[in-house]
């Protein structure tokens, strides 16, 4: 008991540790964010609203930044928005970009999660099916489609799809995350999880339907790299000491796969599924632009067009948020997984 | 006071793939294992103690690995072709073995109790809670001192002496009949080795343990063991009993091994060491694969391979040309040393 209440304790202050080691982390994401508005040559008003704009609303847009103000007091005040929440007012659409960001983020969530669940699971368990049957002709052929699928780029693999699924066979949507004449109402803004919600299978479907592709052609790069480093790992550990000493006990070679092996190859694979996922934040920006996905990175791209700067500096501190939150999870579930960190960091 | 043989190896002969070829490591072993007591294998690195005691696990790396000859008879039935499935209802239960490797031979990620219970309640049927409580009599058997407490850690928290002694509860878990030690003491220090060889010794007298205790060194083998093979570059140069071999040791190598060992004979000299190393398997062709290195050799050792040849003595047996000479020269000359 006593030891229980001890792990858990040190389990706490390691979590409480990390967490305030983030803290110069983040003040300096948002500073690179609070330094792009102030990084444009003359004056960001002018350049914001291009070049007929009338003198006025280039002074009224000018007052309406606070441009006019030395740039710490600018900076303390968007630090105090930020921690209040607010992120500021879209040039485009005059609306608050705290409540107008979370239905783009959901999106964007969601199409991230599903894929991320796809690599993790196709690409763990071929990882250890090929380890297992080692130079077996499965082996051969997922680590050649493995391959493949590392240097396959994105845009490509995404029309390719849509020319052969939606195009030729007709089977799933080109575009878009939901049938637009029927569309779900957001209650969380994940629509698997709305449509359920308001017991709409039908709908549940049509979403899943739109999911399928995208999610796919996303999940390509980090299923195979995942795929690649569970086999090297796996087969790695199956020569060990300990495994040897499992098999020595009488176990049979199943149990000591998926108990001795499993859980030791996980911490180098937890390493690539948290690199993985921030590099699908990028992935997701090609991803949507191509199947017309309401997401972040569709919001973003928008922004730029715009030049809706407040858009753009808020999308891209999420987005480093993220990130670092990621980062952060990822290292605690080493600390999880491997008892020796807890005592070594 | 005859013992009837518990384990009996004949002819074993395992071979590795290395590139294209098909090289043995381990190459014509036979020897007996006698119910009750503790025999010692030494050799330099390389000889072979470790595959020949894999091979007795079943537990070959294949590949590389081949048993490509003999037969491993444990209780009079042979092992070599059994299933795997009768092999893992053997490993662990009737045949344990402690690896060379106490630092990394437990699983870093799991606590000594969960794998030391696994051992035990695969082949009995245990409940939780009993396991438990064999756990901590086995860790006090091998003395570990609070062995509650050590149950709940992980290997990282125990020192090298604490893991072996895990290991050792471990491969103890079920009341083995015949224990493997492979070098159970070499990555220990002297204080910590000579509670290990203590304590093994006990296990035989207290449990009825057979034991097979492989190790480098003669003193050890001095202090324990009853019987004793002298291995080399995969073949067996010298068995016997421990007195006869130590006090009157026939074989070249034997005697080369012997000089090395400090203070064994009250000696204080400069400590000897065979000049050369052990041939990669594979590496000789022809001739005593000892030839190389001995300082007795003649014309006949470059060219013949030497078989073992029984002395006067029961069970004593040597693999050397200067002994096939006197006995089929039928003359008494004293053996040169
Ligand atoms: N997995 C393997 N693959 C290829 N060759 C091997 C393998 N295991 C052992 N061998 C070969 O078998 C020979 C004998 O090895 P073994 O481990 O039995 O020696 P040993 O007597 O136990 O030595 P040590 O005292 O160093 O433990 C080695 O020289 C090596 O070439
Ligand atoms: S056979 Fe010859 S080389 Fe081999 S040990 Fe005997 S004397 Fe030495
Ligand atoms: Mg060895």
């Amino acid at each position: 008991m006593l030891t229980l209440f001890s792990e858990v304790k040190k389990l706490f202050t390691y979590t409480v540790r990390r967490v305030f080691s983030l803290i110069p982390v983040l003040i300096g994401m948002t500073l690179v964010v609070f330094a792009i508005i102030h990084a444009i040559p003359g004056n960001p008003a002018q350049v914001i609203l291009g070049q007929r704009a009338t003198a006025e609303s280039i002074a009224t847009l000018t007052k309406e930044l606070g441009l006019n103000r030395p740039w710490y007091i600018q900076y303390a005040d968007y630090i105090n928005a930020l921690l209040h929440g607010d992120l500021g007012v879209s040039l485009r659409t005059r609306g608050p970009i705290n409540e107008e960001i979370w239905s783009y983020l959901a999106a964007t969530a969601e199409l991230t999660i599903v894929a991320m669940l796809i690599a993790i699971i196709v690409g763990v368990n071929a990882g250890i099916v090929s380890a297992w049957f080692s130079k077996s002709w499965f082996d051969y052929i997922a680590m050649v489609l493995a391959l493949i699928g590392v240097s396959l780029p994105i845009f490509w693999l995404g029309l390719m799809e849509q020319w052969v699924f939606s195009i030729e066979l007709g089977w799933l949507p080109t575009t878009g995350r939901e049938n637009v004449r029927d569309p779900v109402a957001a209650i969380t803004h994940f629509y698997l999880i709305d449509t359920l919600l308001q017991g709409r299978p039908d709908q549940f479907i049509t979403v899943l339907k739109h999911l399928v592709l995208p999610s796919l052609a996303l999940a390509t790069i980090p299923m195979a790299i995942i795929a690649r480093m569970t086999r090297a790992t796996m087969l790695e550990v199956m020569q060990s000491d300990y495994v040897r000493t499992a098999r020595a006990k009488g176990l049979s070679m199943f149990w000591v796969v998926y108990k001795h092996s499993l859980k030791n190859a996980v911490i180098p694979v937890l390493t690539i599924i948290g690199l993985q996922t921030g590099l699908l934040l990028g992935g997701a920006i090609l991803t949507e632009t191509i199947f017309g996905w309401p997401g972040i990175g569709r919001y973003l791209y928008d922004a730029i067009g715009y030049r809706d700067y407040p858009v753009i500096q808020s999308g891209i501190l999420i987005i480093a948020a993220i990130f670092v939150l990621i980062n952060l999870v990822v290292d605690l579930l080493y600390v999880f997984v491997d008892p020796r960190i807890k005592y070594t960091k | 006071m005859e013992k009837n043989p518990i384990l009996h190896i004949k002819d074993l002969k395992v071979s590795f793939q290395t590139g294209k070829k098909l090289v043995p490591a381990v190459d014509g072993i036979s020897f007996e294992l006698k119910d009750g007591e503790i025999l010692g294998i030494v050799g330099e690195s390389g000889s072979g103690k470790s595959v020949t005691s894999l091979a007795a696990m079943g537990l070959i790396p294949s590949p590389p690995g081949k048993i490509e000859n003999g037969e491993i008879i444990f209780e009079g039935k042979d092992l070599k072709n059994i299933s795997e499935k009768e092999w893992r209802k053997i490993r662990g239960n009737q045949i344990s073995m402690i690896f060379q490797e106490p630092m990394t031979s437990l699983n870093p990620l799991f606590t000594i109790g969960n794998q030391l219970m696994e051992a035990i309640r695969l082949h009995t049927d245990l409940s939780k809670r009993e396991a438990i409580v064999r756990s901590i009599e086995l860790l006090k058997l091998v003395g570990i001192p609070r062995a509650e407490g050590i149950l709940k850690e992980h290997p990282h928290q125990l020192s090298g002496g604490m893991r072996q002694r895990v290991m050792i509860a471990m491969a103890m878990a079920c009341n083995p009949k015949v224990l493997i030690a492979d070098e159970p003491t070499t990555a220990l220090d002297v204080t910590i080795q000579a509670q290990i060889l203590a304590l093994m010794k006990d296990l035989n007298k207290k449990t009825n343990t057979t034991i097979i205790l492989i190790t480098h060194d003669l003193g050890v083998v001095a202090e324990i063991c009853e019987r004793v093979i002298v291995m080399y570059a995969g073949q067996i140069l010298e068995q016997g009993d421990v007195r006869t071999i130590l006090k009157n040791p026939q074989h070249p190598y034997t005697k080369g091994l012997l000089k090395s060992v400090p203070d064994l004979r009250g000696k204080k000299d400069r400590l000897y060491s065979i000049p050369g190393t052990v041939p990669t398997p594979g590496s000789i062709h022809k001739g005593c694969r000892f030839a190389a290195r001995c300082t007795e050799a003649f014309a006949q050792c470059q060219e013949e391979t030497p078989d073992l040849f029984q002395m006067e003595n029961d069970g004593h047996e040597v693999r050397c040309f200067l002994h096939t000479l006197k006995k089929g020269s039928g003359s008494h000359v004293g053996v040169p040393s």
